[in-house]
């Protein structure tokens, strides 16, 4: 694996929940990433996150990682959740909530 | 650089046959999109798959030439659509 590769395996695996992003919880980027950010704030869950505008190589890795082409993308617990699309739909049904309250 | 609304339903028909397509243009400046895909192929997977299929349909344009792609994606209701 690229120097790349494993320093967001070690993210991902050291934080329960872990927003990769455009920008900050605070000032986000992109309304894509505004929108995670949202519902994840509605949830009142805790998570941490990681601006991909700071790092090109997260930025790009982040892609290989998880075969998705398109930023944030949300994980819990070591596993990829998926994009603002499907952390809406999850939202919406009641799934996110179960996920993250599984965490806690 | 834009894309047409056209091109993305070709491109999105072309590796789902059977899918029904809908898109809207949300910012009418060729670049954010919106898509409704239905397709009994989708039946099974799970979300990731199923918007990984239609990011596959596009070949590497979604985040890239096309900047942004909003998804929603189902399995069309055949209780619905039955006769």
């Amino acid at each position: 694996m690229s120097d790349a590769q494993n320093r967001i395996a070690d993210i991902v695996k050291k934080n329960d929940v872990v927003l990769f992003m455009k920008g900050t919880a605070l000032f986000p980027q992109c309304g894509f990433s505004s929108r995670a950010i949202a519902i994840l704030d509605r949830l009142g869950a805790s998570y941490e996150t990681v601006d991909v505008l700071q790092d090109s190589e997260v930025r790009q890795g982040i892609k290989e990682y998880s075969d998705w082409p398109t930023i944030p993308q949300l994980y819990v617990k070591g596993e990829f959740v998926g994009g603002s699309d499907i952390m809406m739909e999850m939202f919406e049904s009641g799934e996110l909530q179960q996920l993250l309250a599984a965490d806690a | 650089m834009p894309m047409a609304a056209s091109e993305i339903e070709r491109l999105i028909k072309l590796s789902l046959p059977d899918a029904e397509v809908s898109i809207r243009d949300l910012r009418g400046d060729g670049d954010h999109y919106a898509a409704g895909v239905l397709s009994k192929s989708f039946e099974g997977l799970s979300r990731i798959k199923l918007h990984q299929a239609v990011y596959a349909a596009l070949g590497g344009r979604v985040g890239g030439e096309l900047h942004a792609l909003q998804l929603e994606t189902a399995v069309p209701n055949t209780e619905i659509n039955s006769e």
